[in-house]
C-alpha cells in the first residue's frame, strides 16, 4: 500500500524507483513459489492421466471385466486383473494382522512400561529403521525368511493346521518357501516401525492430566491404555494404520522378492501368487505387445485409485486429530 | 468379592502388559534380525574392490559395484538438483503466502498423497511421460522420477520448519521496509536454514534406495556409462538382479550393495536428526 501510495506522488520520491523494483520482484517472487506449489498439483494430474492414458487400449479391450477375470495369458493376449488384486489385499491384510497389534504393543510399551532412559534410543532405532528401502527387507526375505518358513513352519502348518477342516485349505500344498504367505510377513515387518513409531507419536498427545487423573482414580496401567489413551487417540490410530495399509498395498520390492510371481488364486496361503506391484515390476521391461503393456498399467491404475482412496481417508482422520489437538 | 474383582484387575492388566512386552520384543527381534544379516552377509565384500571395480560378467569372480554406484550418485544429484528447489518454493508458498487458503489446504492435502504414493506408480507416470516419448529408457527419465519422488517430501518440511519461524520476525523485518521476497530470503530462510537443510538430507535418504521407479525409466547397465540419454547402472536395480541371479558372486556382491546402502541411508538420516536437534526444532 504504501508503496502504491509513493508511485501516485506527481514529485518522484527518492526511493520511488527501488521501490517499483521490489515490488515488481515480489511480484516475481510470489509467482514462483505459487507455480511450484501449483506444480504439486499438476503432478498428481499428471500421474493420474498418464496412467489413465497408458491403461486405455486394456480397458477398451476388455471392459469391467478386468477386474473379474482371473485369466493372465501373454500368448493369447487375454489378461485380468483379478489375481494381482487379490493377491495385494491378502498379502496387505496379512501384514496388517500381524504389524497392527505388534506396533500397538511397541506404542504401549513405550509411552508406558519402557523404562525412562531406554525411552528415547528405541525410539530412534524404530524411527531410523521406518527408512530403510523395501529392497532390503525383500532380499532378506528371499535369503532369510524364505528358506526358514520352507525348512521348519510350514512342514508344521501343514502338518497340524492344514487336517484341519475348512480353514485347513489355507494351509495346503508343498511348502514352497516363497509365496503369499511369506510376502504378507515380509510386508508386515516391513511397516511395523511405521505404525510403531505413528501410534507411539498419537499417544503422546494424550494431556498428561487426563493420564494421571485416571491413575489418580487407581486406575492399573492397562485400564489407562484401554480407557483413557486408546479411546482418545482411536481416530488417530486408525489414520495411522490406514497411512500403513497405503504403504502396504503399494509396496513393491518386498512383495517382488518372495511372492513367486504366478497368476493365479490359490485357496492356499502358502502357494505363489502375484501382486499389482510385483506383476508390473517383474513383466513390465519384458511385456511385447500394446495390450500386454496397456494391462500392466490397467493395473497400476486399479493400484492407484485404491491407495488413493485409502491414503485421502487416512488424512481426513489425522486431519480430524490434528484439529482437536488444537494445531 | 471385591478381592476377586480386585485380583482379576491386576491379572488382565498383569497379562496384558506382558502381552505388549512380547510384542515390543518379537517386533524388535526381527528387526534386529534383519539389520544383523544385512552387517554380517555383506561386511565381507565391503573391500577396496567394491568401489574401484565394475560389475563382473555373469558366472564370474572378483569385481565390484563401481558403475552402479557411480550412476546412483549421478541420478540421485540429479534428482535432488531438480526436485529441491521446486520443493522448497512450494513450501514457502504454503507457509508464507498460501497459509490457511482453500488452495493452499488442497494442495497440502495433494502433497501429502503423493509423500506416501506408491513409487513405482511414479515410476509407471515417467515411463509413460519420458520414455514412451523418447523411445528408450535413460538416465534422465530415471534422474525426473526421483525428482518427483523428492518434491512432495521437501515440500513437507520447508512448510513446517518455515511455520515454526515466529511471526514477530517477520513483521520486524516488514516494519523495516522490507519487501515480502526480502523479508522471505533474508528472514524466514535464515532462521529455517538447518530445517530446510534437513528436509533435503530426508528427502536424499528416501530416494537413495528407491528401486521400484528405476525398474523401467533408468533400467539398468552392466557397463559403464555417463551418458544421461542412454540406460544407466543403479545400485537398488542392480541388487535387485544380482540377488535374484543363481550366481553365487553376484548375490554376494547384492547384499554388499544393500549394506552400503543402509549404512549410507541410516548415517544420513542420524545428520539430519543431530542438525534439527541442535537447532531445538522437532522434525
Amino acid at each position: 500500500m504504501t508503496v502504491q501510495n509513493l508511485m501516485e506522488q506527481q514529485v518522484p520520491h527518492p526511493f520511488a524507483q527501488q521501490a517499483g523494483r521490489e515490488n515488481r520482484r515480489d511480484r516475481a517472487f510470489h509467482g514462483f513459489t505459487m507455480g511450484s506449489a501449483i506444480l504439486v498439483l499438476v503432478i498428481l494430474g499428471g500421474v493420474a492421466l498418464s496412467i489413465a492414458v497408458g491403461a486405455w487400449p486394456a480397458l477398451r479391450a476388455f471392459g469391467p471385466a478386468f477386474l473379474t477375470t482371473e485369466v493372465w495369458n501373454p500368448v493369447t493376449d487375454q489378461f485380468g486383473a483379478l489375481a494381482p488384486i487379490y493377491g495385494t489385499l491378502v498379502t496387505s491384510i496379512f501384514a496388517m494382522a500381524f504389524a497392527l497389534p505388534v506396533g500397538f504393543g511397541i506404542a504401549v510399551f513405550l509411552t508406558e512400561l519402557c523404562p525412562a532412559p531406554l525411552r528415547r534410543p528405541i525410539g530412534i532405532a524404530i524411527e531410523l529403521l521406518a527408512g530403510i528401502p523395501s529392497i532390503i527387507y525383500g532380499i532378506w526375505g528371499l535369503f532369510v525368511l524364505a528358506p526358514f518358513l520352507q525348512r521348519t513352519v510350514q512342514p508344521f502348518l501343514i502338518d497340524t493346521v492344514g487336517q484341519v477342516p475348512v480353514i485347513g485349505a489355507l494351509f495346503q500344498g508343498p511348502p514352497y518357501g516363497i509365496g503369499v504367505l511369506t510376502a504378507g510377513l515380509i510386508l508386515g515387518i516391513m511397516v511395523l516401525p511405521f505404525i510403531a513409531a505413528i501410534t507411539r507419536d498419537v499417544f503422546e498427545t494424550v494431556p498428561p492430566l487426563l493420564r494421571e487423573s485416571a491413575y489418580g482414580l487407581g486406575c492399573t496401567t492397562w485400564e489407562v491404555v484401554w480407557n483413557v489413551v486408546f479411546p482418545y487417540t482411536r481416530v488417530g490410530v486408525v489414520g495411522g494404520a490406514m497411512l500403513a495399509l497405503g504403504r502396504a498395498l503399494g509396496e513393491t520390492m518386498a512383495v517382488t522378492f518372495v511372492i513367486g510371481n504366478a497368476h493365479r488364486i490359490s485357496t492356499s496361503l502358502m502357494a505363489p501368487g502375484t501382486t499389482i506391484s510385483s506383476a508390473i515390476a517383474n513383466e513390465f521391461t519384458e511385456a511385447t505387445g500394446t495390450l500386454y503393456t496397456s494391462s500392466l498399467v490397467g493395473l497400476g491404475l486399479v493400484l492407484f485409485l485404491l491407495t488413493f482412496s485409502v491414503l485421502a481417508l487416512a488424512k481426513a482422520m489425522l486431519l480430524r486429530l490434528d484439529r482437536k489437538a488444537g494445531k | 468379592m471385591n478381592n476377586g474383582f480386585y485380583r482379576r484387575r491386576k491379572l488382565v492388566n498383569r497379562l496384558a502388559l506382558t502381552l505388549s512386552m512380547a510384542a515390543a520384543g518379537i517386533g524388535l527381534l526381527f528387526l534386529l534380525l534383519v539389520l544383523s544379516t544385512l552387517v554380517v552377509r555383506g561386511l565381507s565384500g565391503l573391500t577396496l574392490d567394491l568401489v574401484t571395480r565394475m560389475t563382473p560378467p555373469p558366472g564370474s569372480e572378483g569385481g565390484g559395484l563401481l558403475n552402479p554406484i557411480m550412476g546412483s550418485i549421478l541420478m540421485t544429484g540429479i534428482a535432488m538438483l531438480l526436485g529441491t528447489p521446486v520443493g522448497i518454493l512450494a513450501g514457502t508458498w504454503l507457509a508464507e503466502y498460501g497459509r490457511a487458503g482453500k488452495l493452499a489446504g488442497t494442495i497440502r492435502f495433494i502433497n501429502d498423497i503423493l509423500l506416501s504414493a506408491p513409487s513405482i506408480i511414479i515410476g509407471l507416470f515417467i515411463y509413460e511421460l519420458m520414455v514412451l516419448r523418447m523411445g528408450h529408457f535413460s538416465a534422465w527419465a530415471g534422474a525426473v522420477a526421483l525428482a518427483v519422488i523428492v518434491v512432495p517430501v521437501v515440500v513437507r518440511t520447508t512448510e513446517d520448519m518455515l511455520r515454526l519461524v515466529p511471526d514477530s520476525l517477520r513483521e520486524a523485518a516488514a516494519a523495516l521496509g522490507a519487501a515480502r521476497w526480502r523479508v522471505i530470503t533474508m528472514v524466514s530462510y535464515r532462521a529455517a536454514r538447518t530445517g530446510l537443510v534437513t528436509g533435503a538430507l530426508l528427502a536424499f535418504a528416501r530416494i537413495s534406495g528407491e528401486t521400484a521407479p528405476l525398474l523401467f525409466t533408468a533400467l539398468n547397465n552392466q557397463f559403464w556409462s555417463t551418458n544421461l540419454n542412454a540406460p544407466m547402472a543403479n545400485l537398488p536395480v542392480t541388487i535387485f538382479q544380482f540377488a535374484l541371479s543363481p550366481y553365487e558372486r553376484w548375490q554376494a556382491l547384492a547384499w554388499s550393495g544393500a549394506l552400503l546402502i543402509t549404512v549410507t541411508i541410516l548415517a544420513v538420516n542420524i545428520v539430519a536428526r543431530s542438525l534439527s536437534r541442535n537447532k531445538g526444532n522437532r522434525t
